[in-house]
Formats: C-alpha cells, sequence, structure tokens
C-alpha cells in the first residue's frame, strides 16, 4: 500500500493554479488595479498603421534651409548675390562681387557637411553622403517624435508610435471608434505642418496664372495656391524667410469676426529676423504659408517686432485646433507614405470576440466531456489540468501585458485541443500496464516515466517551431506564436506534474477500490 | 471505454504500398493544382485593400458594383458576400500611399446612396510591405524546418530526421493543395495555420518515432517490420485521440470562429487529417525506405548507455574521492 496524502507535485500544481487564478482575476473581473490583458486592435478595434518616411525630401527641405540662413547671412551682410535658387538637392548661387568672396565662404564653412563645387563666382552647395544619411535618419526620428506628440495631444486613449526597422514607423490607435475621428487622426499624422513666411515677387505678382511652374522656377519664384479659394494664385520668391522651426508655441484664438485664428510666436532668433525683414521692406506684402498652400498675404505697414503673427484662414474650430497642435510638436521634415493599414470598426471587434469565445467554450467542452467518457476519473484529472492550464496562460499573459490578438484566441483554443496529449499518452501507457498485468501503484509510476521521453520531444519540437514563428512573424502572428508557447509550456507543468500529483495523493482509495473502470475508463480490477 | 481493448499488432507495414500510391497520388495532385491554379495570395503577400462593409439588410452587390467602377481604379475590384448577405468585402490589388485619403476613402464615398452602412474593416497593404511579409513568411518556414532537423537529429538519428521532414513535407503540400481547392486568400493567418500544422505534424510522427526508438533499444526484435508495425499499434489509440480532440477544437473554431478565421480553421482541418494518416502510414515506411539499420541502431545506443553508465560511475567515483 502507498502512503498517499500531499505531496511536491500537488503542492506545486496548486501554487501553480494559485497563481493562475490569482493573476488572472483581474482580466476576467477588469479590475481597476492589477496587470490585465489587453484586447488587440482585431478584437476591440482601432487603427494600425505602418508608415514610411520620404527621406528624399527631408534632403530637400534641408536644403531650403541652407538657402534661407545664406539669404539671411547675404541681406544681413550686404553681400550682393543673384539666381539664388534651390535646384533639387542643391543651392545654387552667384556672388557679384569678388571682393566679398571670403566673407560667404566662410559663412559656409561654419554649415557642417556641406560641399562647396565654386567655378569662380558660381556657387553649387550640396550635403555630403555622411550628413545626408544623417539628415535621413534625423528625419525618421524627428516624425516618429512629432507624430507621438501630435497623437499624445489629440487625446485619443493609448496611443502607441514606435520606430520599426530601419526606416518604418508603427502607429497603433486603439481608442479610434468612428471613421470621423480616423480620418482626423490620419490627417493630424500626416499632416507637414510646415510654416513658411515667404516674399511675394511684386515684379512678377501679375503673371500668376500664365506662368508655368518651370519658368517661375527660373526667376528663383515659386506659384502657390490660396487656401481659402484654391484658383486664386500667387507669386512668391522661393526661398523663405523663415520657417516653423523657430516657432515656440502656437495656440487657436479669435479675430475680430470672432472666427478660429491660430496665433503663433518665433524663438528669438526667428523674431529678429522678422523684425529685421519687416523693418526693411514696409510696403510689400508678405505671405503666410502653410503647407504650401497661402493663408494670407498683408502688406507690411511698418517693423513688426516681438516676434509674433497669427494665421487665419477661415478654419473651423476643430481644424484650427488640429493645426495648433501639428505647429506645436513641430513640422515633420519629410512627409510620411502608407505603408500598410489595418482598421478595425469596434463593432466588428466585439464579433470578433463573442465567435472566437463561442469556439473557444464549444471546443472546450467537448473536449472535457470526451476525456471523462473515455477515460473515466482519469480524464477527470487530465481535465483539471486543461482548466488549470488555461488559467496560467491568461496569468502569464496579464503579468507580461502580453496582447491578446484574433490568431491569439485561436492559439488558446489550439492549446486547448493539444494540452490534453500528454495526458492522453500517459493515460495510454497506463493502460498498457494494467494490460500486462501490473499494479495500479507500478502502472500509475511506470506510466508516467515510459510517456516522458515522448512527452518532451513533442512538445520541444512544436516550442521551437513556435519560437521561429515568433521571431520571424509581424504583429497578429506573434500573438499566436506567444499564447502557443505559453500554452505548451504550462502543458507540461499541469499535465505532467500536476496529474501526477493529483494520482499519488488519491493512491490508497485507488488501490482499496480496485475499480479500473471507474479510474482509468478501463475494464477489470486492479491489484 | 476502449477503441482498441485488446493488445493487438497490426501489420501497416504489410500494406505500406496502397498507402503510398495514395501519398503520391495525392502530393501530385497537390502540386497540379498548386502550378495550374495557384496560390490565391490576399493583400497581405500581394499587397492590396480589403473594405469591409456591413448594410442594414442585405448588401445590394450590384449597384455597389455599378457604383463603384465609376473610378477606372476599381474596374478589377471584387465584392463578395462575407459570412451572411448583409456583410460584403470588396477586394482589390492597387494600394495608394497617401496617408489622409487612401482607396477605402474613396470606395466609401463612391458607396454613397447605395443604402445605410458601415464600414467594418478597412486592410491596406502596399506592394513593398506584402513582399517582405511573403519573404518574412518563407524564412520562418525554411528556419523552424532546419531548426527542427537539427533537435531530431541530435535526440534520435539523422534518418528519423529525415523520414519525419518527409512527412512534414507531404502534409504541408496536400494542405497547400487543399488551400487552392477550396480557394481560400492566403494571407498571414494561414502561413500561422501552415506553421501550426508543422508543429502538429512533427509531434504526431515523433510519438511513433519516440515509440519505435524504445523498442529497438528495449525488444529483442530485429526486424524492422515488426518495430515498426507494433509501435504504431502501441501509439495508434493516442494518435487517433488527440487528432480527435484537436479536430473537434479546430472543427469548432471553423464553424463557429466567424468569417475571419474560416480559412485557418480550414487549413488547420484538412492538416490535422493528413497529419494524423501520414504519421502512422508515411513517416514510419520512410524509414524503411531510408534504410534505416534496427542493429547498427542497437549497438550506438547501448554504446550511448554504456558512456553514460561510465561517466556516472566516475563522478561517483569522484564525488567519494576515489579518484
Amino acid at each position: 500500500m502507498s502512503k498517499g496524502g500531499l505531496n511536491y507535485r500537488l503542492v506545486i500544481f496548486f501554487l501553480a493554479i494559485v497563481f493562475g487564478v490569482g493573476f488572472s482575476a483581474p482580466t476576467f473581473l477588469q479590475t481597476e488595479k492589477g496587470a490585465k490583458i489587453s484586447l488587440g486592435l482585431d478584437l476591440q478595434g482601432g487603427l494600425y498603421m505602418l508608415l514610411g518616411v520620404k527621406t528624399d525630401e527631408a534632403i530637400k527641405s534641408k536644403m531650403k534651409s541652407i538657402a534661407s540662413s545664406i539669404k539671411f547671412f547675404t541681406d544681413d551682410n550686404d553681400i550682393i548675390i543673384d539666381d539664388l535658387k534651390i535646384r533639387e538637392e542643391m543651392v545654387t548661387l552667384t556672388l557679384v562681387d569678388p571682393d566679398e568672396e571670403k566673407t560667404l565662404d566662410e559663412m559656409l564653412k561654419k554649415i557642417p557637411g556641406l560641399v562647396l563645387d565654386k567655378n569662380t563666382l558660381q556657387y553649387k552647395v550640396s550635403l555630403n553622403e555622411l550628413e545626408q544619411e544623417a539628415t535621413k535618419q534625423y528625419a525618421i526620428n524627428q516624425a516618429v517624435e512629432t507624430i507621438r506628440n501630435r497623437l499624445d495631444q489629440f487625446g485619443l486613449a493609448e496611443p502607441n508610435v514606435a520606430r520599426q526597422g530601419e526606416d518604418k514607423i508603427l502607429v497603433e490607435l486603439p481608442g479610434i471608434k468612428t471613421g470621423e475621428d480616423e480620418q482626423r487622426a490620419r490627417e493630424l499624422i500626416a499632416k507637414a505642418a510646415h510654416l513658411q513666411m515667404m516674399t511675394v515677387d511684386e515684379k512678377r505678382s501679375d503673371r500668376a496664372y500664365d506662368m508655368s511652374d518651370d519658368e517661375a522656377s527660373q526667376y528663383g519664384d515659386i506659384i502657390l495656391e490660396d487656401a481659402r479659394s484654391p484658383q486664386m494664385k500667387h507669386v512668391l520668391k522661393e526661398v523663405p524667410i523663415l520657417d516653423g522651426s523657430m516657432l515656440t508655441d502656437a495656440k487657436v484664438g479669435f479675430d475680430q469676426m470672432n472666427q478660429p485664428v491660430i496665433n503663433f510666436s518665433l524663438n528669438s532668433e526667428g523674431a529678429k529676423i522678422f523684425g529685421d525683414f519687416t523693418g526693411k521692406n514696409v510696403g510689400t506684402h508678405l505671405a503666410i504659408v502653410l503647407d504650401n498652400k497661402v493663408y494670407s498675404a498683408p502688406v507690411i505697414r511698418e517693423r513688426i517686432g516681438g516676434g509674433s503673427g497669427q494665421i487665419s484662414g477661415g478654419f473651423s474650430m476643430e481644424e484650427a485646433s488640429d493645426v495648433a497642435i501639428a505647429l506645436r510638436s513641430g513640422a515633420l521634415l519629410a512627409p510620411v507614405k502608407l505603408l500598410e493599414k489595418r482598421s478595425v470598426g469596434p463593432s466588428l471587434g466585439a464579433d470578433s470576440i463573442q465567435a472566437s469565445m463561442v469556439a473557444l467554450a464549444l471546443g472546450f467542452i467537448l473536449v472535457i466531456i470526451f476525456m471523462v467518457v473515455y477515460y473515466g476519473l482519469a480524464g477527470v484529472v487530465a481535465n483539471i489540468a486543461l482548466i488549470a492550464n488555461l488559467f496560467i496562460v491568461l496569468a502569464i499573459m496579464a503579468l507580461f501585458g502580453a496582447t491578446l490578438t484574433l490568431p491569439g484566441m485561436a492559439g488558446i483554443v489550439l492549446t486547448v485541443g493539444m494540452a490534453v496529449d500528454a495526458n492522453v499518452i500517459i493515460n495510454e501507457r497506463i493502460r498498457e500496464l494494467f494490460r500486462q498485468g501490473s499494479s495500479i501503484q507500478k502502472a500509475v509510476e511506470k506510466g508516467y516515466d515510459n510517456a516522458m521521453s515522448a512527452i518532451l520531444d513533442a512538445n520541444i519540437t512544436t516550442l521551437l517551431a513556435a519560437v521561429v514563428l515568433y521571431a520571424y512573424g509581424t504583429g497578429p502572428i506573434k500573438g499566436f506564436a506567444v499564447t502557443m508557447s505559453i500554452g505548451i509550456l504550462a502543458s507540461m507543468l499541469t499535465a505532467i506534474l500536476g496529474t501526477h500529483g493529483i494520482y499519488q495523493y488519491f493512491m490508497p482509495r485507488i488501490e482499496k477500490s480496485k475499480n479500473l473502470s471507474l479510474w482509468f475508463g478501463i475494464k477489470g480490477e486492479g491489484k | 471505454m476502449q477503441i482498441f481493448s485488446k493488445d493487438k499488432t497490426y501489420d501497416f507495414m504489410g500494406k505500406s504500398l496502397p498507402f503510398m500510391i495514395i501519398s503520391v497520388f495525392m502530393i501530385l495532385a497537390s502540386y497540379f493544382l498548386l502550378g495550374t491554379k495557384g496560390l490565391n495570395y490576399g493583400i497581405d503577400f500581394s499587397g492590396g485593400t480589403i473594405v469591409q462593409v456591413k448594410y442594414e439588410g442585405p448588401a445590394p452587390i450590384e449597384k455597389m458594383r455599378d457604383q463603384i467602377s465609376v473610378d477606372k481604379i476599381f474596374a478589377n475590384a471584387s465584392i463578395t458576400e462575407f459570412g451572411s448577405p448583409d456583410e460584403v468585402v470588396i477586394r482589390f490589388m492597387s494600394s495608394t500611399d497617401s496617408v489622409q485619403e487612401d482607396l477605402s476613402d474613396k470606395i466609401t464615398n463612391l458607396l454613397q446612396g447605395t443604402g445605410t452602412f458601415e464600414v467594418r474593416r478597412v486592410d491596406i497593404v502596399g506592394p513593398k510591405v506584402g513582399g517582405e511579409l511573403k519573404e518574412q513568411g518563407i524564412m520562418a518556414m525554411l528556419i523552424s524546418v532546419f531548426t527542427i532537423l537539427i533537435y531530431i537529429t541530435i535526440r534520435f538519428e539523422w534518418k528519423f530526421a529525415v523520414a519525419s521532414i518527409l512527412a512534414l513535407i507531404h502534409d504541408i503540400s496536400i494542405a497547400m493543395g487543399a488551400i487552392v481547392l477550396f480557394n481560400v486568400d492566403v494571407n498571414l493567418d494561414i502561413l500561422a495555420a501552415l506553421l501550426t500544422l508543422l508543429g502538429y505534424s512533427l509531434n504526431d510522427t515523433i510519438i511513433v518515432f519516440d515509440r519505435i526508438r524504445e523498442e529497438v533499444k528495449n525488444s529483442k526484435k530485429f526486424d524492422l517490420f515488426d518495430i515498426i508495425n507494433f509501435s504504431i499499434s502501441k501509439t495508434l489509440t493516442r494518435t487517433l485521440l488527440t487528432s480527435l480532440t484537436t479536430f473537434f477544437v479546430v472543427l469548432t473554431l471553423w464553424a463557429f470562429g466567424g468569417e475571419i478565421i474560416h480559412g485557418f480553421g480550414l487549413t488547420l482541418l484538412v492538416g490535422i487529417l493528413v497529419g494524423t494518416y501520414s504519421s502512422i502510414f508515411v513517416a514510419s515506411p520512410m524509414l524503411k525506405f531510408l534504410k534505416f539499420n534496427v542493429e547498427d541502431y542497437k549497438k550506438k545506443e547501448s554504446l550511448k548507455e554504456k558512456r553514460k553508465i561510465d561517466k556516472e560511475k566516475m563522478r561517483a567515483q569522484y564525488e567519494q574521492g576515489v579518484v
């Protein structure tokens, strides 16, 4: 007769159950405190986007700001230059007075990463390769930061913005509930928020409608649309006076007509440039340009000090607020493009949860009934392990802050099917030993021994497949691999150790009853 | 309850020829389907746009088609029912890279006036991402096969490893044939299903192989056919039971899990059937085909055992301070 009663296996199993139930409780009860499993976007609804960054544009815009610096410097030092133009990834200019060559060269040398190609007094300025790469990298990092800032201020729950791989940006917005919200969020993300102060080319302002873009470019001009009426066009000097990088704040305000406007302020450097420029150009037009649209082009009446300005353009309140957010969080150095988008409405998510829950419950019940019918009380023991397994999987997922996705649900359902495998193997081994005439005690002990190598090898191979799946999978597939792996590991604890402990505990009773049909679902009397 | 109440050894090896023929036929048929009709790549791999729309009442598919085809980009769009008559999926191969306005927005605008509807899901995958996902998928397959090959070689022997990989290729090929046959859109979830199958198929095979290894080591039998027949018979109940429980849950997943995981469920259903079949009728005969030698393996195993015992003896002596 064996001793029975408490044993180390049962104690560990019991602790595992306490752990499983304890840490999965916050998820089930949806308590305020405690780690919970969060639902993936496919189950709760939301927007997932993978964005790319048009890094070439970052280089162009860097060249533009270099051109602005050159313009400011030459104006400030009364150096006369001609033909200051931006050509793709290059700035060209011609110096008029050779005596000033040295001053200009020194100024250009101060800008890091420049390649200077000089043909007498004709300058070609571009970036070296190192600087180009650095600019691209900076543009990606800056885009991640900027988009994160914007979404944080937008007021959605738990936005997630992260850099992915070399040059991609992952954006996850679980809080999106309606199509309108999504549209607003997308516009906010993609808004360049590129503010520029530009001069109107007074000489050619009447040619706005009969000049081609190429021709305008010959004169160092650019033709831009008006924000309020797109058919209206303005001829502006291509090189801006200053841009939004010198902006310190932007807020929604109201003008005299009680229309929403955006009030912005510039930093001291911007304020100086702005003040100097307006002081020197009283009587000309100044254009306020946002994302290549002209919002207003008022006449400069006097020097504007203090470094503040206003964008008015018939905004709605929402638009004004979004533009202000975008301006505050800074311009995107390079535009972003959509590589992948997955958007799930909340109602579909709810349907998916319901459907997979039904599948999980039904499959679970089928397996449980089957095990009892086939194995008797041994089936009940296996079922206890199965239920414990489910709790432990959920507890571990909650502790790791894992996200439950639809494929993850499928992973759990599959785990249920496969978790009983270990117990089937063990029970078959035990039955085999009974047929060979082993005593109950010996059949159970040897059954576990014999089954062990098969269970280990089988589980380890499946685990290997799951790990590779995790390493090479993306998004939802990872979720599936995670739940599978946790399920396999937990089943080793519950199905092998736990059930063994239960048998040991009841061994004296099993030996006393000798009822193999009740305990193991097999005919005959045990010894 | 018991399926096989008597300890009987069935002659699987003696009757393996017809099953081999069936397997070869099924594999050839699968490759024929893969070669002619080909896999129907969904947008995850080929790139494109999917818009899932739910109407109040039955979806006016004809009317939708008329209104959408106004825009030439959507000329090749397919509109199909999705799970219920109220719900449809619009699919097309193109995608745009604008964040503010994508093709799904255009579709929504074009659909105005067809009834009250709700856009429930939009998936857009750019061509570059699709290509990368495909590459990653193939890599995942190859790497897991390779890793498992190494593991089985270490735990068993290379012939076991090769036999189980051949059985695996058998299973995956036929499952892919079924994917083509049933017109399943191959997306990321199907890849996950195939990878699960990979684990499952190996799992089943290994249980049988483990028994063969045990028999080779412990019994006095030298005939490979006897050993294989005995091992398959002994593990038969387990093979059938586990397949059955897994089959149950996959069946409920397929039947009740919702339209989105329908293809996933179907792939697994076929896979489990084929995987169970192959672990009985394909994997083990492969050992014969690979000329697995019982005597050599016995010698190798006993050598291994001896080395282990020697080592333990040495350690025991060392711990007692004899050496």
